[in-house]
């Protein structure tokens, strides 16, 4: 049984379907792929997940227990943390301050003994943040902020970290240490479930893909089965080019 | 005559006055995005600038159709361009706070300039034709009620033509949205706002003379009585004319059946004493009502900006600062006796400074809601009332247990505030709060048992072995709480819940996605900060000896809102700066006779002015300063300039709309392509 799984959800904005039908899974100990064009609705697939999006049907599942009705904060304690593709940083609080602040609000409701300072320092080491710190987070660069939201996710102690978008705004140098961070992540248990545009990245760390168009989930697999699936092709990486949108 | 029909028939009249007034409201806030505050106080100040014009017995004494043209089409229309130009232009793209204080400063400055040019006195405003009425189904109605409908008629039918079937309607409708779709470039958008504004203000000055010969030229309840037609506008959500029609309807009937069938539900048909002023809360009662029963629009909500960072003092130095502060009270004490200073006419007692830290804690109080949390609060002079109030009936020896019990009581009382907060945000956060504390004036303050009509005495702490009785210690006394109270709100700052009260103005979704109970959160810091405005108003009630509930109205409320601001929000020098601005104003105001009414009208232009330095005037010195010697040293920052640009990108993405709300599709594109993050998706082939 998957750590996460979504059933038959649908969404509608207004006239538009935004998803319809969708089915997810995700597995722990492995990073999980969610591509598709822009306006595919993976975004909103993260919202419903988390608990910032209404569903109009279906179910999220979690440790085989149906949270669909609980509310943000209440999924976030069960061990869910995402980033945003449109950042939501506090951008008041300095860098460290940011990941401190999630550390201390999971410390504040889970029976954690750890200290959130320590915690701070050892993550903020792991994601490469020690140079930028003390710095206001709105002053920090968009790729920068990125891996801020990354460190502040991972401070919450998820079980599955959701990841929207994680590497633009990263250099090629600074995507391939990402690259290796998901990969440990992995290693030490955690589920990763990531919407990525780098599509070599994807295809690099990703164990299987799951790809989403106007909608609805129109094929799941490994790597080489996404890359040599008609559909995909035609929906997606149009013409075999295999570099991003269409 | 039939009741009922009588009834239904003023009703109706009642509501005409209603919809003009909140036709104009609604106008300026879909064209501009900017909700005026001043509405009402404008339509005040016209009525009275009519009365000028026709009536005053001094005046040119004008025939009615001039001197309504002259107030219509020319004092009125050019005064909403004025404002237009000066002030709602440079608003664009500034957060609510910002826009909030602007309006709200315009509202205290109008009733500022009418209390210093009409002061009371009975001025006469009769109605059009006045006595000769009319009997329409066997009710006599006047010529004013009738030709108050025609014009609301008039203006509904005008109002939808220009705004379908005009160029520059269907531009006015588009312009708020979004202004390149609209197709217009700055200076037409600027004519379109300019026109809405005009407009809108001669319809609040149309409204303001409809009302004055039934209500009477009254500042306060003129103003307010325009107020009341928020209600009205809200439940077309500030956007829709013809459901503004239907809550103006809705309202106009409320305010007549209920004064006259509410009271048969009780015995000997008179209303129970709680019930004083429910007649007058009407309107409010049902702003609040719409308020928290619409679905939510969770567009337009407090936009946490990119702001300069404000250096937070280490507890070393709040605890230094605090001791300062005391230090230095007592050295005053010590050397000029609790007469204090004489300088030319004005006399600097420690009772009238003794105000600055009252003041200055009342507004410290707004530090950790708005400064922090960015949350609004414009009743948090009607909470020091309520903790005053506590003091005294608790109190009345001078107990300590007085202040505890104020600061607990107000503390839940604050929960109350909370209550739509969990709910609302920004404007309608602000507005609901502001009905908060007009009901605490109609309802709560005038009972019996509270201030009733006079005022309370308030007893001064008293210790056992020390007491406060004299103006040189109390005003010792109030440096000690206010110190404390900033090294208290400082540490807060510092703290965890600090910081998850920052995070939380900068991004709710964020911190609900770490695990963080909003709900609660919100709470905390409504009763932190209400419980500090009860403890400050309980120490203001001692100071001032006895107080009654108009030092706690709305209108008195509305200058600490705007120091907070203008001492800068978020920190605790800023409200102490406040706090002693406000004194001085007052100190002044008192002995100075030529400038008396500085007190008057000072806080609200200093909020139209803050437009400008929206982040306070301590940060800004602060910074300016910092800067500057920075740049002694080494030559202009290229950091500065870039940081600059980044923050701007941020705020602009800031300012977007919350996950999950719903939007039109030319939203989302237009979104998106401001964000430029994703290409723009035709989203019309998504439905297919
Ligand atoms: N709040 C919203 N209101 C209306 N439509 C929305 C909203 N959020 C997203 N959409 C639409 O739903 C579709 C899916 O969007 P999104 O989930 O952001 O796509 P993706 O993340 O795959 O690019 C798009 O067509 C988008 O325009
Ligand atoms: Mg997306």
């Amino acid at each position: 049984m998957a750590l996460l799984a979504t059933k038959h959800v649908g969404v509608s904005f207004g006239g538009l379907r935004a998803l319809d039908q969708v089915d997810l899974t995700v597995e722990p100990a492995c990073v999980t792929g969610l591509i598709g064009p822009n306006g595919a609705g993976k975004t909103t697939l993260f919202n419903v997940v988390c608990g910032l999006q209404e569903t109009n049907a279906g179910q999220v599942l979690f440790d085989d227990a149906d949270i669909t009705k609980l509310k943000a904060y209440e999924r976030a304690r069960r061990g869910l943390a995402r980033t945003f593709q449109r950042l939501e940083v506090f951008g008041s609080l300095s860098a460290r301050d940011n990941v401190l602040t999630a550390a201390e609000i999971h410390k504040s409701w889970s029976h954690d003994e750890s200290d959130p300072e320590a915690v701070t320092e050892e993550l903020v080491e792991r994601i490469g943040l020690h140079d930028v710190a003390d710095e206001q987070a709105d002053t920090l660069p968009t790729g920068m902020l990125r891996l801020v939201e990354v460190a502040r996710a991972l401070a919450a102690r998820p079980r599955v970290l959701l990841l929207d978008e994680p590497s633009s705004g990263l250099d090629e140098h600074e995507s391939d240490v990402f690259a290796k961070l998901l990969l440990d992540l992995a290693g030490e248990g955690l589920a990763v479930l990531m919407v990525e545009h780098d599509v070599p990245l994807v295809m690099e760390v990703c164990t299987t893909i799951h790809v989403l168009d106007f909608g609805k989930m129109i094929a799941v697999g490994t790597p080489a089965e996404i890359q040599s699936n008609a559909d995909v092709q035609a929906a997606y990486l149009g013409g075999a080019t295999g570099n991003g949108d269409a | 005559m039939d009741e009922l029909t009588r009834l239904t028939i003023f009703g109706l009249v009642t509501a005409a006055i209603y919809f003009v007034a909140a036709s104009g409201l609604v106008l300026t806030y879909t064209t501009s995005g900017i909700f005026n505050f001043a509405h009402g106080a404008i339509g005040m100040v016209a009525a009275f600038v009519y009365w000028e014009l026709r009536f005053n017995p001094e005046g040119p004494g004008l025939s009615t159709p001039v001197a309504l043209f002259l107030v219509l089409v020319v004092f009125a229309p050019l005064f909403g361009v004025l404002v237009e130009r000066v002030l709602i232009r440079n608003l664009q793209g500034a957060s609510l706070a910002t826009t909030l204080v602007v309006t709200v400063g315009m509202l205290a400055f109008l009733i500022g300039v009418a209390q210093t040019r009409w002061k009371p006195e009975s001025r006469v405003v009769r109605g059009f034709f006045e006595p000769d009425d009319v009997p329409i189904l066997g009710v006599n109605v006047t010529w004013h009620d009738i030709i108050t409908v025609i014009v609301a008629v008039a203006v509904a039918v005008g109002l939808r033509l220009l705004l379908y079937r005009t160029r520059i309607g269907v531009a006015m409708r588009a312009v708020v949205d979004n202004r390149t779709l609209a197709g217009l470039n700055g200076a037409q958008a600027h004519r379109v706002s300019a026109l809405s504004w005009a407009i809108g203000s001669s319809l609040a000055a149309l409204a303001g003379i409809l009302l004055a010969p039934t209500l009477g030229l009254e500042i306060i309840a003129l103003t307010l009585l325009v107020v009341n037609a928020y209600a009205a506008a809200m439940v077309g959500r500030l956007r829709s004319l013809p459901l503004t029609v239907v809550g103006a309807v809705i309202l106009g009937l409320l305010v007549n059946y209920v004064p006259n069938y509410l009271p048969k539900l009780f015995e000997k048909d008179t209303l129970p004493s709680w019930l004083t002023g429910i007649n007058n809360s009407l309107p409010i009662l049902m702003l609040f009502a719409v308020l928290l029963l619409l679905p939510q629009e969770r567009l337009g909500g407090w936009q946490a900006r990119a702001g300069r960072r404000v250096r937070v003092p280490s507890f070393a130095q709040s605890l230094l600062g605090g001791a300062v502060l005391v230090a230095g009270a007592v050295l005053f004490v010590a050397v000029l006796g609790d007469d204090g200073v004489s300088i030319g006419d004005v006399s600097f007692t420690t009772q009238r400074l003794g105000l600055a830290l009252a003041f200055g804690l009342i507004i410290l109080s707004l530090v950790p809601l708005v400064g922090y949390a960015g949350q609004i609060s414009l009743a948090q002079m009607t909470l020091a009332g309520v903790g005053a109030f506590v003091m005294a009936k608790v109190a009345a020896d001078g107990s300590p247990v007085g202040l505890l019990a104020a600061m607990a009581i107000v503390g839940a009382a604050g929960g109350i505030i909370a209550l739509p907060a969990l709910r609302l945000r920004g404007l309608y956060l602000a507005l609901s709060t502001l009905a908060i504390a007009v009901l605490a004036d109609n309802m709560f303050f005038p009972q019996k048992r509270v201030f009733f009509t006079g005022s309370l005495e308030v007893d001064r702490l008293d210790l056992g072995f020390i007491d406060f009785e004299s103006d040189g210690a109390y005003f010792v006394l109030l440096a000690i709480a206010y110190a404390l109270a900033a090294v208290f709100v400082l540490a807060l700052r510092r703290g965890p819940f600090g910081r998850r009260l920052l995070a939380m103005k900068d991004s709710p979704a964020a911190c609900a996605t770490l695990g963080l109970d909003l709900t609660r959160t919100k709470f905390a810091v409504f009763a932190v900060s209400a419980s500090l405005a009860g403890l400050g108003g309980a120490l203001y009630g001692g100071l001032r000896v006895a107080v009654g509930g108009q030092d706690f109205s709305m209108v008195q409320g509305l200058p600490i809102l705007l120091l907070a601001v203008l001492g800068g929000i978020a920190t605790a020098s800023g409200a102490l700066f406040g706090g002693f601005f406000y004194a001085l104003l007052i100190i002044l105001s008192a002995d100075i006779k030529s400038i008396d009414s500085l007190v008057l009208f000072a806080p609200g232009l200093v909020g139209i002015t803050l437009g400008r330095m929206p982040e306070g005037v301590v940060p800004d010195l602060a910074d300016r300063s910092r800067r500057l010697l920075a740049r002694l040293r080494s030559g202009p920052d290229p950091a500065v300039v870039e940081r600059r640009e980044q923050r701007a990108a941020l705020a602009a993405l800031d300012s977007d709309i919350p996950l999950g709300a719903p939007l039109e599709p030319e939203q989302v594109q237009a979104l998106d392509a401001r964000l430029g993050t994703e290409e723009v998706t035709p989203v019309g082939v998504a439905g297919d």
